[in-house]
């Protein structure tokens, strides 16, 4: 079904008919995956963000039909078996959210910009464009999470539990 | 969203020959398109997705880059020839939208996204010439602040919001296109037109046409190039005024010079007078001023956006003092 699926979280999925439909009203409304969430419909706030083979995208701008053939993971398909995922577990112990609203659009963020990181893609706040290592300094993970607004302010939480997780590791 | 039909094109002919047989329009990652769509502002019957055709940036023989129009924003910015080479066009890229849009951006995408304009997507509540031929321009007597300060006309006062354009502009940039008509290619600072009469006509290219690639010519090796943006917030928000430059210094004198400026015009906006002002001569802070005021000289202001003219002045004069600094 390669060419003429959506693979979500592991599973074929046939795309909509209507070639309006956006990635997020699929998930939420056809696949009942209401993790992901709808908050501006503009890509400008982050909270519909999903991943794609791995990048992080908005998907309120993105329509279903766009990604026939992609894997898309969403909150729902990030903590394994034995458990929430590692960056879900440091959003708990660090206090990384109040309603909740944003948190699963920061943690699919926060996942694919991870791996950005370590394959030495460069920000706006990386002084050396030509280094192959990026070091998630406060300021780095600031930057690269700009994408994702947190209406609680719960940033200082966000940063902290991105940076435990990612940051320390890359140290 | 009116009802459309879509379509992937496998190459470029075949989406030349989707986009000839109804009214349809290209769709890259769709960042601009989607919310254009959602809003009624771009009603077409089709949609023609162009992100399967080649997304490769090449070397060419004399040294410089050709770059698919499919190449998604990210991979261009995070590429090592323009990280290394062509600095600016990076920086500027990066300091475009979100990570998540550019991941998904396409540079034909990025090249040929529409205004920001609040009142161009005010479907409902405003007048707007670019949206409807003749009804008049809200902006004009409206909140102004982040409009056009140069080459602004009576009917529009919208600016090109890219930040990558403002690079290409200043780095010369070829673009590439395929049509019913065949292939031709058009500077990047042809490809914009300014609003005169008819801002709802926004680029040189033919209906149907499709861009296939952007190029960039070779940069001399003693050349150095940078972009600097001023916005209301430290990231994810479109320029008030952005500079991209690149110069090369010579025994304290300006060998040669490109600039370009964002968030100011209805196109990237080449600053030719500045380059003309400064090319040959002493590379200091003084010239460099007296260059950026030679520019701004065309500059008018709406009721809220003076303060760009004087925020152009002092970033054309501290980009280009910061690029002669440096060794
Ligand atoms: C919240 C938000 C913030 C943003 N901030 C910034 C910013 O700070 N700086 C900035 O520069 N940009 C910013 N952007 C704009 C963003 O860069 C553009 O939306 C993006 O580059 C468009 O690329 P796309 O591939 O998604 O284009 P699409 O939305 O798919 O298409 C845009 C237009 O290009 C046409 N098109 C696409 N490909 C081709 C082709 N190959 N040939 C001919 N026509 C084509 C389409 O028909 C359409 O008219 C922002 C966008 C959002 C939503
Ligand atoms: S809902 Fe997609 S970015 Fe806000
Ligand atoms: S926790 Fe409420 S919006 Fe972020």
């Amino acid at each position: 079904m390669k060419n003429v699926a959506i693979r979500i979280n592991g599973s074929a999925v046939a795309p909509p008919a209507d070639p309006r439909v956006s990635l997020l009203d699929f998930l939420r409304e056809t696949l009942h995956l209401h993790g992901t969430k709808k908050g501006c419909n503009q890509g400008a706030c982050g909270a519909c963000t999903v991943l794609v083979d791995g990048e992080r995208i908005v998907s309120c701008l993105a329509l279903a039909v766009q990604y026939v053939g992609r894997d898309i993971v969403t909150i729902e398909g990030l903590a394994g078996q034995d458990g929430p995922h590692r960056l879900q577990q440091a959003f708990i112990e660090h206090d990384g959210f109040q309603c909740g609203y944003c948190t699963p659009g920061q943690i699919c963020s926060a996942v694919g910009m991870a791996a950005e990181a370590r394959r030495g893609l460069p920000s706006h706040v990386t002084d050396d464009l030509s280094a192959r290592r990026i070091a998630l300094t406060r300021d780095e993970l600031r930057e690269r999470m700009s994408g994702n607004l947190c209406r609680c302010g719960a940033h200082n939480g966000i940063i902290a539990a991105i940076a435990e997780t990612y940051a320390r590791a890359a140290e | 969203m009116n009802p459309l039909t879509y379509a992937r094109a496998r190459d470029a002919a075949e989406a030349v020959r989707f986009a000839g047989a109804r009214d349809a329009t290209y769709l890259g990652g769709g960042t601009n398109l989607v919310d254009l769509l959602r809003e009624g502002v771009e009603r077409p019957a089709a949609l023609v997705d162009v992100t399967g055709l080649p997304a490769t940036i090449t070397k060419r023989r004399n040294g410089g880059l050709l770059i698919g129009a499919a190449v998604r924003n990210t991979a261009l910015a995070e590429d090592r020839d323009v990280r290394t080479r062509y600095p600016v066009l990076a920086r500027a890229i990066l300091a475009g939208a979100s990570a998540q849009i550019r991941n998904m951006a396409t540079v034909g995408g990025n090249i040929l996204q529409r205004t920001r304009c609040a009142y161009f997507y005010d479907i409902d509540g405003s007048r707007c010439n670019k949206r409807t031929p003749g009804q008049g321009c809200d902006a004009i007597g409206g909140f102004n602040r982040t409009h056009a300060i140069l080459g602004a006309s009576s009917a529009c006062v919208a600016t090109h919001p890219s930040d990558m354009c403002a690079a290409l502009a200043a780095l010369d940039a070829v673009v590439h296109l395929e049509g019913a008509a065949g292939a031709r290619t058009l500077p990047l600072t042809e490809l914009h037109r300014l609003p005169g009469d008819h801002p709802e006509v926004e680029t040189l290219l033919e209906p149907g046409e499709l861009i296939t690639a952007v190029e960039l010519p070779p940069l001399a090796s003693g050349a150095r190039s940078a972009y600097r943006k001023v916005r209301d917030r430290a990231s994810y928000a479109f320029a008030l005024v952005s500079v991209a430059a690149v110069l090369e210094v010579k025994n304290g004198r300006v060998k040669d010079v490109r600039l370009a400026l964002g968030g100011v015009a209805h196109k990237p906006w080449r600053a030719r007078e500045a380059e003309n002002a400064l090319r040959g001569g002493p590379a200091t802070a003084r010239a460099f001023r007296a260059a950026a005021e030679a520019e701004l000289d065309a500059a008018t202001a709406l009721h809220d956006n003076g303060f760009k003219i004087e925020l152009a002045n002092r970033t054309i004069t501290a980009v280009l003092a910061e690029l002669a600094g440096r060794k």
